[in-house]
């Protein structure tokens, strides 16, 4: 089962890190995703650059809109995700504990539909 | 209905089904690789034989809770399973098999004379170490026909994806079988170094589990304490191999201090900061008797070097302090003969404790560009003790992050978290003395 794992942290605390602490809190990142990927478990994961840079766009009756900054305006932004093949729920809400940003903020964990179903979304 | 565990079980058909399951679980536990070996042995078909002994088990759970538990569930297992290969020959139908098809009849009927069953658990182990197989997969192949773990569990504790080690496995078999790999425990010149391959796998199945407390499928069933099984079966066939003997010894060193590595809360204590009286004294007793014995046969390898480095920490429990001056003479012993890098970190460790952390930098500093220490979180810990003893607080504290993303028990990355934050709070307070 493929899992989207999204990190969500508050940017002012990661910009708080002393110089030090984010160099352990990187190759501690590094050092994970490396294992995930030795374990066949990583399919894909990016950093995001911050919520600022986000735009939203929205189409309603054929206008385009589009906002700059993130879809919500929450104290944790998504950070970065991880896209991970696990055994079941169980096992995807394990390797997201191991990943080090959920010290700090909060991994949500969404299992991927495979096909968009033909009958009801959800 | 749900019941609890406590409960009686009021009807007696729930009753004898739960007896025959528990017959069954007890040769599962404690014969099942004595029975994989004899059935493998005559065809070296062990999937063969891994297969027909699971429809014995299965037959067994359908036939026993009815007609009761046979005296000998063992030798009823090993019938029933001998039975299944026999049929499979017969659908085979070749000239070969008919042969074959007699032997294992006359074998039923003698086993049904002697129930007695021989272990060749010894020999499977050298079949499953054969050089002809891939290293890495002897482990796991012992694993898997010795003990019956199955593929996902062995996946789990060797960090390998669950259908990879299960291909890994199937070819692995295959090879033992197409390319007659004997079931067989070599004599003379070849033992020693086909034993080499047998204690180590054994020994890689033992670090799996040592080093992976929690965590992994194979938690119901230590690992480690199944390697131990393993090294004993060892050393009772081959009673006069001074590795033999070390390997045990190690294990049991190692083993004895298991439960001083986690304090009241569950957290990890390093091997420095353990209390002594918290290390089992009968298992440290039983492995300094062994390592004696070993030390009075000819030849002393890796395992039992090992072992005598573990001896110099147990020391502790009588002087107060562990014997440094020899644990570091040793792993240079060690290092000469191994060239590993694995050897090469601790040997650092034991010379920091006996020169001061720089010499120990210094001395890790020749494996820093080694690849295989990239991944491995020892070295990283290690690295990031000695790089904050010697006060190099920044590049420490990268170290203590790199060796925290490769650790999977979590308590042991909550104290390395711990060991990070106190180096840098001890130098944030330097500096504000400074000032």
């Amino acid at each position: 089962m493929k899992f989207l794992c999204l990190a969500y942290e508050e940017e002012a605390r990661l910009n708080a890190l002393s110089r030090p602490e984010w160099d352990a809190l990187r190759s501690e990142t590094l050092a994970y995703v490396g294992i995930l990927q030795k374990s066949g478990h990583l399919i894909l994961t990016n950093a995001l650059q911050s919520a600022r840079m986000a735009s939203t766009v929205r189409v309603r009756d054929g206008e385009r809109s589009v906002l700059d900054g993130p879809y919500a305006e929450t104290r944790e932004q998504l950070g970065g995700f991880f896209l991970i093949e696990a055994r079941d729920r169980e096992e995807a809400i394990e390797l997201a504990a191991r990943w080090p940003s959920a010290r700090l903020g909060s991994i949500e964990v969404r299992p991927v539909e495979e096909v968009l179903r033909e009958e009801r979304r959800y | 209905m749900t019941r609890s565990c406590a409960e009686p079980i009021a009807d007696p058909e729930a009753r004898t089904a739960a007896e025959a399951a528990r017959a069954a679980e007890a040769v599962a536990r404690s014969g099942y690789g004595k029975l994989v070996a004899i059935l493998s042995a005559r065809h070296r078909d062990v999937a063969a034989a891994e297969d027909a002994l699971a429809e014995a088990f299965a037959l067994a759970l359908e036939d026993w809770p009815t007609k009761g538990v046979p005296q000998s569930p063992e030798a009823w297992l090993l019938t029933v399973a001998r039975r299944r290969i026999i049929d499979g020959i017969r659908r085979e139908r070749t000239a070969a098999g008919a042969v074959d098809h007699l032997k294992l009849v006359g074998e039923e009927l003698a086993a049904r004379e002697a129930p007695e069953i021989p272990d060749e658990r010894l020999a499977l182990m050298f079949a499953c170490a054969h050089p002809a197989l891939d290293p890495g997969i002897r482990a796991p192949l012992i694993l898997q026909t010795l003990l019956g773990f199955d593929a996902a569990a062995i996946a789990s504790a060797f960090l390998t994806a669950p259908a990879t080690m299960g291909q890994r496995l199937v070819r692995a078999k295959r090879k033992i079988r197409d390319a007659g790999i004997p079931f067989e425990v070599p004599t003379g010149a070849e033992l020693a170094p086909r034993l080499g391959a047998v204690l180590d796998a054994i020994y890689a199945a033992f670090a799996e589990g040592w080093l992976d407390p929690g965590g992994t499928d194979a938690r119901s069933r230590p690992l480690a304490d199944e390697a131990i099984g393993l090294g004993r079966v060892v050393v009772a066939l081959l009673p006069e191999e001074p590795e033999a003997l070390g390997l045990l010894s190690l294990m049991l060193h190692a083993e004895a201090r298991r439960a001083a590595r986690r304090d009241i809360d569950g957290g990890f204590v390093p091997l420095a900061a353990q209390d002594p009286r918290r290390w089992d004294a009968a298992r440290i007793d039983e492995a300094e008797a062994l390592l004696r014995r070993a030390s009075q046969l000819p030849g002393a390898g890796r395992f039992q070097l090992e072992a005598a480095i573990q001896s110099a920490h147990a020391a502790r429990r009588v002087h107060g302090r562990a014997d440094w001056p020899a644990i570091c003479a040793l792993y240079e012993v060690l290092l000469a003969s191994t060239g590993s890098p694995v050897v090469a970190v601790n040997r650092a460790v034991a010379l920091a404790e006996v020169e001061g952390a720089r010499a120990g930098l210094e001395a890790l500093a020749m494996w820093d560009a080694d690849p295989r220490l990239a991944d491995y979180q020892p070295y990283w810990a290690a690295r990031a003790e000695l790089l904050a003893r010697a006060g190099e607080v920044e590049a420490a504290q990268e170290a203590y992050g790199r060796a925290m993303g490769l650790e999977s028990d979590p308590s042991v990355r909550r104290h390395l978290d711990r060991r990070r934050a106190a180096v840098a709070a001890a130098e944030a307070g330097d500096h504000h003395a400074e000032r």
